[in-house]
């Protein structure tokens, strides 16, 4: 059985332009949707309201998550504490509710003078404590009137705001450790290669991970920690498929006689897409089942992976190889190269 | 060609050995269970374990079993539902002398506890922890920032040369700076709002000599105070104890963080797990009278004040001021001496603790230094039937050692009993590394996060994940799919095991993790497969074609997961939290696939094939 047959030949280099023009508008698209429309954050990053309830009879957990449900508050985390009377329900608000306090942050920008700014900044601060209680009571009501359609004896123990469970020191060291992953796979690609393979790499890189964050933005999902998993994970298997060409593409040029890389990239892309092909499907077979049947909990997981194999295979293809061809790889570059350490060639 | 060395063999016998037995006791689930301890002056005994039963059988609450074992009474439930009720009902029939908990009990055989295998705890999301709330105590720290006030007062007074000024924090909150001129007064208020625009300086009474300024702390600054100290121990907690599986930290309101840990539902484990919510100071020894004496004579100098130790009660004369605070303590660890290889905690501070600790120790060689460990106890009275918090402040001395030379941030303190006790100590300094101290102010166990339905699907999608990338890869390459698969199961196992080993939580993300881990493994034997067919097309004889379809696929095998790993470590270096766990189950599982994909698979192929002459390959 043969996916692609292998002694297809398609032209794929010819297409270079069109489709290196295509990347380039869906990246600017995916900053756009990013920067402009922004993602939205999950309670993991943005944290929201916690609403303690206490009923006077036993409750059932899936009824309060059902209640909750038909009241619109979809991604609400309900726990038991300890008894079955008792449950903490976090919840984030509803869009627009968490923008509140950026009017106050306006009025202190808006004080020109210097002792006035101190004082804007004062009130701005107490203002946008009070608005964030302000929202988190609402919530609370929102949330009792909710459950007081079902059951009656339930009453609010408690309401608070509740901060992210991702601190901000891991969105700074996140933006560290992918600079270091990125720092990482150029020296490496470099070292093993060349650095147009290292460039045209990473340069794929971040072109996989925006326009999968890009198309997630689209669907209006919420991005929570599982996301940002899938994400970094879509990061793996996209360099993990663009060595797998740039491989086929050393061993071509150090192995024919003729050099012409158009011919070269051509053939390697060829050759590996049977491969390309099976890979893409086993692992989207994968997150596929997670994304179709694995629930709420996975969907995110699986959705991101699926968007990241596809954006990530086609770019393989149709961005890493044209980038390049344009930096000029050529076949005198690797032969200097080719003196390397055998043992890493060999076989384990 | 395709036949191998003994060791090879062996090397994959053992390895699948350790992996099913390291990963075995994860299908064991754990049951839930209700513990009961005794309290004071009653025991566990039969009669109580006859009165539970009965109370059990009244309500109809079905139970597996009731055993005592040791000091505690272990019933065990079939469900969690069950174990709630259970523990509503023993805590109303049993009273206020026994403590019952909720629990859960291991399930795994004692043989494979003999070999330290254990299970991997289940994540907040699947099964629930513990909730702690804990209040940061904010007073604490307002004194402290107010102290450093006044200090910071003087020095500008001295700068300026603005004579005979006294300074000193107010009763009522606020500074009070008593001046002797109304200009020297007004020229300190002028300079002080210069230089510390953060206070609000203004003229209280003068009365004759004296010239007094009110200074206090502005609002903005006030709440910046707050925020700055509960935002720092968040990332004291979060980095203290993510080591515990995969705790949730959060700030909750203005002054209290949020806790919670998997798994562990037995909250008085979780407690020490915690750490102490304490602080610790370094203060000097006061040697200039005995400490006995002083008690005893009520004699105590006034810049000094008794202190007991740890576990002996004996009283330690120390000097008021505080060198260096647990906030400065960057790290503690327990090592043994480089010179004498005895015992020993090896301490760093940040910079500039580091200086004040060369400053003191200049002037202070020889003499000894105390380390005070203060932990809030938070208690709950009962007046006019109200609940009545408040906190008890427990002081004691945990070390006491001499100065051997000058040193700054990097020190370390010997002459300490056992390694364990020296374990003891950086386990207690590193706890008490906080910025501001903490109390708990409420605990309980929570149930999980995801809902029984949703928990019942993933796990169900996962299963289903692995099913179908099997079939799919057994049907695509044939006998040579099924070797893969082999090779992908026990990778399964392994990556089961070794995060087993590690204690690694189990997610529901983390699941999906290692599906996604095992939908890229097969990544390698794709390749060779893929290899072996070009070889055949090629002309290759079959076992030809399998040696060089594996050689040649290793080199991009090695890049490929290289990079992988590269990405994967830089996660683990630099991620917190859940991302970590994530990049640690995903660079363990590609180390453990170069292993199965390649070396087990073709040790496989090596056996069914042989060195016999095969006419074509089931590939």
């Amino acid at each position: 059985m043969e996916l692609f047959k292998s002694s297809t030949n398609f032209d794929f280099m010819a297409w270079r332009v069109p489709s290196l023009i295509i990347s380039a508008i869906l990246c600017v698209a995916s900053l756009g949707i990013v920067f402009i429309h922004g993602l939205d954050y999950g309670l993991d990053f943005e944290g929201g309201a916690l609403v303690e309830v206490k009923y006077k009879e036993s409750a059932e957990i899936a009824d309060i998550r059902a209640s909750l449900e038909g009241a619109g508050f979809k991604n609400a985390v309900v726990q038991a504490l300890g008894t079955t009377t008792e449950y903490a329900i976090r919840i984030k608000p509803h869009d627009g509710e968490g923008a509140a306090p950026a009017p106050a942050a306006d009025a202190g920008k808006a004080a020109q003078s210097k002792e006035g700014e101190a004082a804007a900044k004062e009130s701005e601060a107490a203002a946008s404590e009070s608005v964030a209680k302000a929202a988190t009571d609402k919530i609370a009501k929102e949330v009792l009137a909710a459950l007081q359609k079902n059951r009656a004896d339930v009453s609010i123990k408690r309401s608070e705001f509740v901060g992210a469970s991702v601190g901000e020191e891991l969105r700074s060291q996140g933006l560290v450790a992918v600079l270091f992953v990125i720092l990482g796979i150029m020296v490496y690609l470099w070292i093993r290669f060349e650095w147009r393979f290292a460039v045209a790499a990473v340069a794929s890189e971040i072109h996989d991970t925006l326009i999968t964050v890009g198309i997630f933005a689209l669907t209006g999902r919420e991005f929570d920690l599982p996301a940002l998993a899938a994400v970094l994970s879509v990061v793996g298997y996209s360099i993990n498929d663009k060595v797998v060409v740039f491989d086929r593409v050393r061993e071509i040029f150090r192995a024919s006689r003729k050099d012409v890389p158009y011919d070269v990239l051509n053939r390697s892309i060829n050759s590996t897409m049977s491969r390309t092909i099976m890979t893409g499907l086993t692992t989207g077979l994968a997150v596929g089942t997670l994304y179709f049947v694995g629930g709420p909990a996975l969907e995110n997981f699986g959705l991101i992976m699926l968007i990241g194999i596809a954006v990530g295979t086609l770019s393989s293809v149709f961005f890493a190889n044209p980038i390049l061809l344009y930096l000029g790889v050529s076949k005198q570059d690797l032969m200097a190269m080719t003196k390397e350490d055998p043992e890493l060639a060999r076989r384990p | 060609m395709n036949e191998f060395p003994r060791w090879k063999y062996v090397l994959v016998v053992v390895a699948l050995i350790l992996g099913v037995l390291y990963a075995l006791p994860n299908i064991y689930p754990k049951e839930p269970a209700v513990q009961v301890s005794p309290g004071r002056g009653v025991v566990i005994d039969t009669a109580l374990k006859e009165k539970t039963q009965g109370l059990l059988e009244t309500q109809k609450i079905a139970f597996k079993s009731i055993e005592i074992e040791g000091e505690r009474l272990l019933i065990r439930l079939s469900s969690g539902e069950q174990q709630t009720l259970a523990a509503d009902a023993l805590r109303d029939g049993l009273g206020d002398k026994y403590t019952v908990a909720l629990n859960l009990a291991s399930t795994v055989p004692h043989w494979l506890n003999v070999i330290y295998a254990k299970s991997m705890p289940l994540g907040l999301d699947l099964q629930g922890g513990v909730h702690f709330l804990m209040e940061v105590d904010q007073k604490a720290v307002l004194e402290a920032k107010e102290i450093q006030y006044v200090e910071e007062i003087r020095a500008i007074a001295k700068d300026k040369k603005i004579p005979g000024i006294n300074a000193s924090r107010s009763a009522q909150g606020g500074l009070s700076v008593i001046t002797r001129s109304a200009d020297n007064r007004d020229q300190l208020a002028a300079e002080i709002r210069r230089l510390l625009p953060e206070l609000l300086v203004s003229n209280a009474a003068a009365t004759g000599e004296a010239f007094a300024l009110g200074v206090r702390i502005s609002e903005t600054k006030l709440r910046e105070i707050a925020t700055e100290t509960i935002r720092q121990n968040v990332a004291t907690l979060r980095s203290r104890i993510s080591a515990l599986g995969e705790p949730v930290i959060t700030q909750q309101g203005t002054s209290r963080i949020v806790v919670e840990l998997p798994g562990v539902q037995d909250t008085a484990q979780a407690k020490i797990l915690l750490g102490a919510t304490a602080s610790l100071e370094w203060h000097a020894v006061d040697q200039s009278i005995d400490p006995n004496v002083a008690v005893s004579s009520g004699n105590i100098p006034p810049d000094s004040r008794i202190v007991l130790w740890r576990d002996t009660n004996a009283p330690v004369l120390i000097k008021k001021k505080i060198i260096v605070q647990g906030d400065d303590l960057v790290s503690a660890a327990a090592i043994p001496d480089q010179q004498s290889g005895t015992p020993a905690v090896s301490m760093k501070l940040n910079p500039k603790g580091g200086q004040r600790m060369l400053d003191f120790t200049i002037q202070s060689v020889g003499k000894p230094m105390a380390v005070l460990y203060t932990e809030h106890i938070p208690e709950l009275k009962i007046v006019d039937g109200k609940e009545v918090r408040s906190s008890r402040v427990k002081e004691e001395v945990i070390s006491v050692a001499n100065i051997q030379g000058v040193f700054g941030p990097q020190f370390q303190t010997t002459g300490l009993g056992s390694m364990k006790e020296a374990s003891q100590l950086a386990m207690l300094l590193s706890a008490g590394s906080l910025a501001a101290p903490m109390q708990i102010v409420e605990e309980r166990v929570i149930g999980p996060s995801l809902g029984a339905d949703n928990i019942g699907k993933g796990v169900w999608a996962v299963i289903l994940a692995v099913i179908l990338v099997v079939l799919f890869v057994g049907l695509y390459y044939k006998l040579f799919g099924l070797i893969a698969d082999v090779g992908l199961l026990l990778n399964l196992v392994l990556l089961v095991a070794i995060l087993s080993i590690f204690g690694a939580t189990l997610t529901l993300p983390g699941i999906a993790g290692i599906v996604l881990t095992l939908g890229m493994a097969i990544d390698a034997n794709v390749l060779i497969c893929e290899r072996i067919r070009e070889e055949l097309r090629n002309g290759s004889t079959p076992m030809a074609a399998i040696s060089r379809g594996y050689d040649r696929a290793w080199a991009t095998i090695l890049d490929a997961n290289v990079t992988h790993l590269i990405a994967a470590f830089g996660l683990m270096a630099f991620g917190s939290g859940a991302i970590k766990g994530f990049a640690i189950t995903l660079a363990i599982g590609i180390v453990t696939s170069m292993f199965t994909s390649v070396m087990v698979t073709h040790v496989l192929v090596g056996l069914v094939f042989g060195n016999r002459r095969v006419k074509s390959l089931s590939v």
